[in-house]
């Protein structure tokens, strides 16, 4: 379902597969254990790492599994429920995360793109695409924070949720959803690497990147359960550097 | 240290220009901060003020917190002088005039913020950078410098950038991403000569000060909610 390997101090966890990449309950518990195996990684290693995320095939991930939820509004509610720990662990990750978007992201699969710090994505196929509007579903109050957390320009929330526009990569660039467009899936892939290369040579300290990123998002990063430090907690870190 | 040692106060027309002084970082330490809540309170009492510039000499603006004085008792002084800047920004937020930032060099962390709690900000185009180097020094950022820099700076992309990435912003770059509103060529005076010009202009606007202060706190309510029990109004006053 997915693998995680370690070129130097840039963690690759990759989607495998040639299919959707449905997030069905198998499919999160995969990416959560290898979210955590990097965390664990990166912590032994010091400071100085980065995650990128990529997916084989025409996919990124079409979002939660609604082959497997049906017509079971239960059942969807579960997925949304199991996802938005993984939404957690990559908010709170101790390293800079970079999604490629190699291929269709749509509902779900949007949204894990959007849980990344910056975003690479091809411009010959693709399209990120919120499709809930055209389905009829309605959107987890974690996935609306995000999307209002990262998509900051009125027009282009609304055009993302409330339109269904289905984003080719030049597109979202413009919105400020994307960060660097790439011909193809092999130059988004050697892009999303080099740049998680950039972020991992800061060797930024783990613990404060992510504290900084969570004072960033603060609304979204609480939607997802995570619980930010006090003041004087942050104080006392601050004060044991000096 | 007497305020003429920190910062000079001066009237053009119906502009308060208070210049942080000498050839240093302008580090901010609580006499420093003391001094200019002490000029933007003159302000405030000035009759005829309608706007306010803050500008500095020589190669920066403000390069942040004065670290080296607060290695001397880090918890208490680091604790002591965020409180002071909270009462500055404050102070700032609830001025009943409009406020310009002239920033005529590097402005940096808590100087960057500092810069971003006025109403207009002009910057050198020629030398200088706005830097959140708090990422790249190991400092967490606390909830009211934040919410200053998500209302300030209300892109998510260029927020990330600047505090998440540590980009180093000339005046054209942070104007091409909507931080700062215009950069101005040349050197220091021409700098604050044009953000004098510009608070002169919004002075002639004769607006009611009051009705600047309300608009200003309604306009930022959250940032507001965060400083206003620090600031010079409020009924108790935290202890530095």
């Amino acid at each position: 379902m997915c693998t995680l390997e370690q070129h130097g101090n840039v963690f690759v966890l990759t989607l495998t597969g040639d299919d959707e990449h449905p997030l069905g309950l198998p499919l999160i518990a995969s990416l959560s254990s290898a979210v955590a195996s990097a965390k664990a990684a990166a912590a032994s290693a010091g400071p100085g790492a980065a995650l990128v995320t990529v997916a084989e095939g025409r996919f990124f991930s079409n979002g939660l599994d609604i082959g497997w939820a049906g017509t079971s509004r239960t059942r969807l509610m579960e997925l949304a429920d199991a996802l938005r720990p993984l939404a957690a662990d990559l908010l709170a990750l101790p390293m800079p995360t970079v999604a490629a978007v190699t291929g269709h992201a749509s509902a779900g699969g949007f949204l894990l793109a959007l849980c990344h710090d910056y975003r690479v994505m091809r411009a010959d196929r693709g399209v990120l695409y919120m499709s809930e509007i055209d389905i009829g579903l309605p959107l987890p109050s974690y996935f609306v924070s995000m999307f209002r957390a990262k998509v900051t320009a009125a027009n282009a929330l609304r055009d993302v949720l409330l339109r269904g526009t289905k984003l080719r990569a030049a597109e979202a660039k413009e919105m400020g959803i994307v960060d660097a467009v790439c011909p193809g899936p092999t130059e988004t892939v050697a892009k999303a690497i080099k740049l998680a290369e950039q972020l991992a040579a800061r060797k930024w300290d783990g613990d404060v990147y992510a504290s900084i990123r969570i004072s960033i998002f603060p609304e979204a990063c609480k939607s997802v359960g995570i619980v930010e430090e006090s003041d004087e907690e942050k104080v006392k870190n601050f004060a044991s550097r000096m | 240290m007497a305020t003429g040692d920190l910062c000079t106060v001066e009237r053009r027309g119906r502009v308060h220009l208070i210049t942080l002084t000498g050839a240093g970082e302008h580090r901010l330490n609580p006499a420093l901060i003391s001094a200019i809540r002490s000029a933007v309170a003159a302000a405030r009492a000035s009759p005829g003020a309608g706007a306010l510039v803050m500008a500095a000499e020589g190669k920066f603006f403000c390069n942040g917190y004065d670290l080296a004085w607060a290695r001397g008792d880090p918890s208490g002084r680091i604790a002591a002088v965020r409180a002071a800047l909270r009462g500055l920004v404050a102070d700032l937020l609830a001025l009943p005039m409009p406020t310009v930032a002239a920033v005529t060099g590097h402005a940096a962390a808590a100087g960057c913020g500092l810069a971003l709690a006025h109403d207009t900000v002009v910057m050198r185009a020629s030398r200088g950078f706005l830097y959140m180097g708090e990422v790249d020094a190991g400092i967490k950022i606390i909830d009211y410098f934040g919410e200053l820099l998500r209302q300030k700076v209300p892109d998510a992309a260029t927020r990330r950038d600047l505090v998440m990435k540590g980009e180093k912003m000339t005046a054209a770059e942070a104007v091409r991403r909507g931080i700062v509103d215009l950069a101005v060529d040349g050197g220091v005076d021409d700098v604050v000569a044009a953000a004098v010009t510009i608070a002169e202009g919004l002075a002639a606007r004769g607006w009611d000060g009051e009705i600047v202060a309300e608009i200003r706190k309604a306009a930022w309510p959250e940032l507001w909610s965060k400083v206003k029990d620090y600031g010079c109004d409020a009924p108790s006053r935290p202890r530095l």
